[in-house]
């Protein structure tokens, strides 16, 4: 990070000659989450059929005015379905990996600053969890509590705890020694300043990006611990469940299992593609290639 | 060699400590009397007791963890509440089915993996790259379930090529054994490859730009020698490692397959003993799981030593 010369531009030049050079995927990928995320907060007040009704005179009917995406199985409106299934997805999605993201950012910040024992303990601890495919302990601990929304959410975050640590020591220990922080030190600053001031909002950028991808990460889990039955119980809908529910009737109506999974698709999809030009954006290493 | 040997097996044993404990922790610490859920609906306070005394909830924390520790040493991993089965002869009876799913997916993820990654190298930058590293960016965003359900549709139900469920053991009809593991294996090899592609790709971009395979070149040694012998095996020591790490993933991802396919091997078990809250299955698979991949990180860490001289003499 060396001081540039006088910059001519404007700093909002800058900005936007910067947003214009991200590529169109990055656009393309904000825009679906943009939809997705509308979609599902706006979903009570959508004209949109209910999503658990059933209708055993209209099972599994292709696209019409009435159902727009055609039903399921049971009759069930797919949009409809689609659409409150998105409000799992998102809600799992976001919030897991926000508690990853805290803890875990902050674990790994204290670890790569403060060193010596602490720092060994939070990463021997961090070895540990990561010991462990995160899938089967997701399963296991959902076994125990119980399949609901918060708990999905809690065992989903915790387990994302140890990678987040990962990155947040990763990219502290490259920063805990660069000339700023030594001259923050030198003219005096705090411990706590010098943390909150000079190391967060270096490493937070990195951290965002991880974030977007763990959001990538965690829907697929939840998708897949929908998918195995011990996701969120029905008859609310879940892509994952929906996914698994379609695979009855994959030789007849193949549309009621893939419309789920390309939704699911392109909505991973998208966080990836975020998360990846981001992270590239914001890798020190990457910028000087 | 043998102080790094050493020092790793020092690291190992305090993790394999560790991961039962947390193993057991999860059992016991969690809300729930263990007996009150395995007795569900007719529970009565004398039926929880008498439970709770049999399975030997009612001794204090820290001798049920010894008790059971001590048992898993002598390879007393407990008894199955629901059947009375050992729990040990359960896994290992499953385990076959399971290592060679995940053998032959690792090895089909190889096979697509390797070539592609060295053509990408050679011509980095081109077009063949750019669609080869696009596909695996994409790919990378469809969980397995999604691949299982793709592959039954195209090469179960469409094509009618191979079987979507039933599976033969390998003794009784090895060719339907066989057919049976193509659909499986392919979709956790669908996840892999593009990991590991990723990986020998840059590996292999540094590794051509070094010198020695300029001179190589300059001697004026075949291509096809150069990319194979001189450059695959020093760009190999990262694959090797992500090959281990993925082990996880790859457990992960078995539960899913095998329950798709209706694979009985370790995934159907755990899926089973949570269906049926079959708990000392759950506890053994999820430690015997983590202990396994555990080993593997270990072993992984042993091979690429041997592999790379200059790893034994950090630190």
């Amino acid at each position: 990070m060396s001081v540039r010369e006088a910059d001519l531009a404007t700093p909002t030049d800058e900005a936007l000659a910067w947003l214009a050079s991200l590529p169109v995927n990055f656009w393309l990928a904000l825009a679906w989450i943009a939809v997705i995320i509308l979609a599902a907060s706006l979903a009570d007040a959508l004209p949109l059929p209910s999503p658990t009704d059933m209708d055993m005179l209209a099972q599994r009917q292709a696209p019409s005015a009435a159902h727009w995406l055609g039903t399921d199985r049971l009759g069930r409106d797919m949009l409809a379905r689609l659409i409150y299934g998105a409000r799992i997805s998102l809600t799992v999605g976001v919030l897991a990996p926000l508690i990853g993201l805290m803890i875990g950012g902050l674990l790994g910040i204290v670890a790569g600053y403060v060193r010596g024992a602490l720092e060994t303990a939070i990463v021997a601890t961090a070895d540990v969890l990561l010991a462990f495919p995160p899938l089967v302990l997701a399963l296991a601990v959902t076994a125990y509590l119980g399949p609901t929304l918060a708990n999905l959410t809690y065992i989903i975050g915790l387990l994302g705890i140890p990678a987040f640590t990962r990155v947040a020591r990763a990219q502290t220990l490259a920063f805990a020694n660069r000339e700023f922080v030594l001259a923050a030190r030198a003219m005096g600053a705090t411990e706590l300043r010098i943390l909150w001031r000079e190391l967060l909002p270096n490493v937070m950028l990195p951290l965002l990006a991880f974030f977007l991808l763990a959001v990538a990460i965690t829907i697929v889990v939840e998708g897949a611990l929908s998918f195995l039955g011990v996701g969120v119980p029905p008859p609310a809908p879940s892509w994952g469940s929906m996914i698994a529910e379609g695979r009855e009737s994959l030789e007849i109506a193949p549309q009621i299992a893939f419309l789920p999974a390309v939704t699911m698709f392109l909505t991973v999809l998208s966080f990836n593609v975020v998360g990846d030009t981001l992270r590239l954006v914001t890798d020190p290493r990457q910028g000087t290639l | 060699m043998l102080g790094f040997f050493a020092t790793r097996l020092g690291y190992l044993v305090p993790v394999l400590i560790a991961v039962t404990l947390l193993t057991f922790l999860i059992a016991s610490l969690l809300p729930g009397d263990l007996a009150l859920v395995m007795l569900g609906d007719q529970a009565t306070p004398e039926t929880v007791r008498a439970l709770r005394h049999d399975i030997g909830l009612d001794q204090p924390l820290w001798w049920r963890y010894l008790s059971w520790l001590g048992g898993i040493l002598t390879g007393d991993f407990g008894r199955s509440f629901r059947t009375g089965e050992p729990v040990l002869a359960a896994i290992l009876a499953r385990l076959p089915v399971s290592l060679e799913l995940m053998l032959l997916a690792e090895l089909t993820a190889l096979m697509i993996a390797i070539p592609l990654a060295i053509r990408c190298a050679r011509t980095s930058g081109g077009s063949f790259d750019r669609i080869v590293t696009g596909i695996a960016f994409a790919k990378l965003s469809i969980p397995n379930f999604m691949a299982a359900m793709l592959l039954i549709y195209v090469f179960a139900i469409q094509l009618r090529w191979l079987p979507a469920t039933g599976y033969l053991p390998f003794g009784e009809d090895p060719l339907g054994n066989v057919r049976a593991m193509v659909l499986p294996a392919l979709t956790l090899a669908l996840a892999e490859w593009p990991v590991l592609m990723r990986v020998l790709r840059s590996d292999m971009i540094a590794t051509l730009q070094e010198d020695y395979i300029a001179m190589a070149r300059a001697k004026g040694l075949k291509q096809r020698r150069i990319l194979f012998v001189h450059a695959l095996k020093p760009s190999s020591l990262t694959l090797i490692t992500v090959a281990g790490l993925n082990i996880g993933r790859l457990i992960g991802g078995a539960v899913i397959v095998e329950s798709v396919f209706a694979l009985p091997g370790i995934g159907r078990l755990l899926i089973g003993a949570i269906y049926t809250r079959d708990f000392m299955i759950l506890q053994g698979v999820v430690l015997f799981v983590a202990a396994g991949f555990v080993l593997v990180n270990f072993l992984v860490d042993l091979i690429y030593a041997v592999l790379d001289p200059r790893i034994r003499h950090v630190r």
